[in-house]
């Protein structure tokens, strides 16, 4: 498994901890809406906070945007910018 | 019109525009991200104020903070902020003398809304069993539709 799908695989388990989504996070596909798979906006801070532990980054305020958690790949795309810088 | 029918702050045009925003939040589920991320969690959407009178009664701090993180996310909905990147914290809940909270605006979220003409942020918060909710009220200075985040980027 490269590192791009272990972080994919990192984010799906996170999702599957804390999104309280009402799909499996494994079946969803990369560009699939999380909010509407059931992620409300207090499920959205804990994959945000989760995140933070799972892939030692910190996301600054002004990435604290529902876009940026709307799907697994909008979530790769902001992981790949914090890690990147 | 019968004068009770009239805004408490007479100093705003009748025709004021207005938006609302709600939101409801589960207390046990506040409860289990404090249980779990801690500080982390506190510090990162509450002010020191916030934590300070959630933190004085005994076991209310919980319910004190899903009621204030309901008022946050209200404030969100209610002036279009959910795209704009803001802190957490630049939206606080005040609690006054008379036991009324207000909310209080700062930093860049501050700056939008007075951008957008937010004459007024009203709040009403309320919690039973485990739930706590909160509505928020944005009066506008002008009755014409308010400009949005997008359009002030």
């Amino acid at each position: 498994m490269d590192t791009a799908d272990q972080a994919e695989t990192q984010i799906r388990a996170v999702l599957r901890d804390y999104g309280r989504l009402n799909v499996d996070s494994n079946a969803l596909d990369k560009g699939a809406d999380l909010y509407q798979s059931g992620m409300t906006s207090h499920a959205s801070v804990n994959v945000m906070l989760a995140l933070e532990g799972a892939f030692d980054v910190e996301f600054p305020d002004h990435m604290l945007k529902r876009n940026v958690f709307t799907s697994i790949q909008s979530i790769r795309s902001a992981l790949n910018e914090l890690m990147a810088g | 019109m019968y004068s009770q029918d009239l805004p408490s702050d007479r100093s705003l045009p009748l025709s004021a525009g207005g938006r609302l925003g709600y939101d409801l939040v589960q207390i046990s589920r506040i409860e289990e991200s404090i249980n779990h991320f801690g500080d982390s969690f506190k510090q990162r959407f509450f002010t020191i104020g916030e934590l300070n009178y959630a933190h004085l009664g005994e076991g209310l701090c919980a319910q004190r903070l899903a009621a204030r993180f309901a008022a946050k996310e209200a404030v969100i909905k209610a002036l279009k902020l959910s795209e704009a990147g803001i802190g957490w914290r630049e939206i606080e809940v005040r609690k006054l003398h008379d036991g009324d909270c207000e909310i209080v605006l700062h930093g860049r979220v501050a700056q939008l809304a007075r951008a957008m003409g937010v004459a007024q942020v009203l709040v009403s918060m309320s919690h039973d069993g485990d739930y706590a909710g909160a509505m928020v009220s944005v009066v506008f200075a002008q009755a014409d539709t308010p400009p949005e985040f997008d359009s002030l980027s």
